[in-house]
């Protein structure tokens, strides 16, 4: 069968280009796996890991928020911010983490307020996936 | 005539100037390495964007429900123009030459009886805009703090045009910058962000399907166009940067070598200023020689 083609992307360089097997997104109501083929589909991204399965190997990329679409011509991922796990630094989610809880402290407007405590959710869980 | 000295004091100021050039191209050309590997990186990006944006337009354009930042005002009586040069000069035609492609624009639109205004990103631009329609600016950001060129910056800049344009400030919006092609070409460039213009065969991308979206395409274009601004904007501001780059250090080539010809000029005449005087003296010499 042939790959996947799947490009990411963040605003400051490439992250990866090329053919893969799977790859594994933190949709913004819920995880899901995309395989060659798939319908297509545009998805809002929260904070969490994007896992790239390519020649049998996962290769995980910590994302912050982001959009993918997936068309016939493969799967496009433009990150906020993207981050290999392994260069991913713990103490800069922490600090965002503090932001976003001052956000929400300081916001009056309901909905907004709603998705600011969403967003800080999503951070968190992030930050304990990350810890384990 | 000069004298010996004058020349002299004329040879060694040329000779500071070109020190002076020279350093100013090393710079440059230091920088450019940095600003022009930053441009290409955000290439890919702003690409990427732009193409996911184009298929999404092109499945929800059918349905009439798309968000004013995609489709527009439906009229196109107020334009902005978005001028972004740089802060400094001393780089040949560089700031001139982007100024000179929206001023044509600005007069051809106005020629058709539209309304234009301009956004000034850059202090050169606007001081040469200020000249002719000091009235029609209506916004002018200065860069000249930032060292470093940050998603920030443009985000910034695309939240006062997107509050610009939802005050019915304007129709359309078009972005002008020079784009960088390699050090001694860079291209003075239009791109209309506001409503965005896709390529064409967008539409034929996805071969007649249909999008599932989620959430839903109205969060995610919500979230997504004020990005695609100001990621078309980071985009302009880093191509500028390194075309910057890119025009000074060409420009200071240029100068370092006029000012070595007109050191190689300022010699010949000096020293033969000096050898016409030491020629002179011998004849008197000799001449007072003879006549005793």
């Amino acid at each position: 069968m042939a790959g996947l083609h799947l490009e990411f992307v963040s605003p400051e360089r490439v992250l990866f280009a090329g053919d893969v097997d799977q790859v594994d997104l933190p949709g913004a109501e819920g995880d899901m796996g995309i395989l060659p083929g798939h319908a297509p589909l545009v998805t809002a991204l929260r904070p969490g890991i994007v896992t790239v399965f390519r020649e049998g190997r996962r290769e995980p990329i910590v994302v912050i928020g982001g959009t993918a679409e997936v068309s016939p011509a493969g799967l496009t991922v433009l990150a906020d911010r993207a981050v290999p796990r392994e260069d991913f630094d713990l103490s800069t989610l922490a600090g965002e983490i503090k932001d976003a809880e001052e956000d929400v402290a300081d916001t009056t407007d309901p909905a907004q307020r709603d998705k600011l405590t969403r967003h800080l959710e999503q951070l968190k869980s992030l930050q304990s996936a990350l810890a384990s | 005539m000069p004298s010996l000295k004058d020349l002299r004091s004329r040879i060694a100021s040329t000779k500071a100037t070109q020190k002076i050039t020279r350093a100013m191209q090393m710079v440059a050309s230091s920088k450019l390495r940095r600003a022009r590997a930053a441009a290409e990186a955000a290439r890919p990006y702003a690409g990427a964007m732009d193409k996911v944006l184009g298929n999404i337009a092109a499945s929800v354009a059918g349905s009439g429900e798309a968000p004013r930042l995609l489709r527009g005002t439906g009229s196109d009586n107020t334009h902005l123009l978005l001028v972004c040069t740089a802060e400094r000069g001393l780089c040949g035609a560089f700031n001139t030459a982007i100024v000179r492609l929206a001023r044509d624009r600005a007069i051809a639109l106005m020629n058709e009886g539209k309304e234009v205004k301009f956004f000034c990103v850059g202090r050169k631009g606007y001081d040469q805009l200020k000249r002719t329609y000091e009235k029609q600016i209506v916004e002018m950001v200065d860069l000249r703090s930032v060292r470093t060129l940050q998603f920030e910056n443009a985000r910034m800049i695309a939240e006062k045009i997107i509050a610009l344009f939802d005050k019915f400030g304007f129709d359309v919006c078009t972005l002008f910058y020079s784009r960088f092609r390699s050090v001694i070409a860079q291209v003075p460039t239009a791109q209309q962000i506001i409503p965005p213009v896709f390529e064409a065969d967008a539409a034929e991308a996805l071969g007649g399907a249909v999008y599932e979206f989620e959430p839903d395409a109205e969060d995610i274009l919500h979230d997504l166009l004020p990005r695609n601004v100001a990621v078309q904007i980071f985009r302009a501001l880093l191509e500028n940067a390194a075309s910057f780059y890119g025009a000074q250090m060409s420009a200071m080539d240029n100068a370092t070598r006029n000012a070595g010809d007109m050191i190689r000029r300022q010699t010949l005449t000096y020293n033969r200023t000096r050898q016409a005087m030491i020629t002179k003296e011998l004849i008197e010499i000799i001449s007072g020689a003879e006549a005793l």
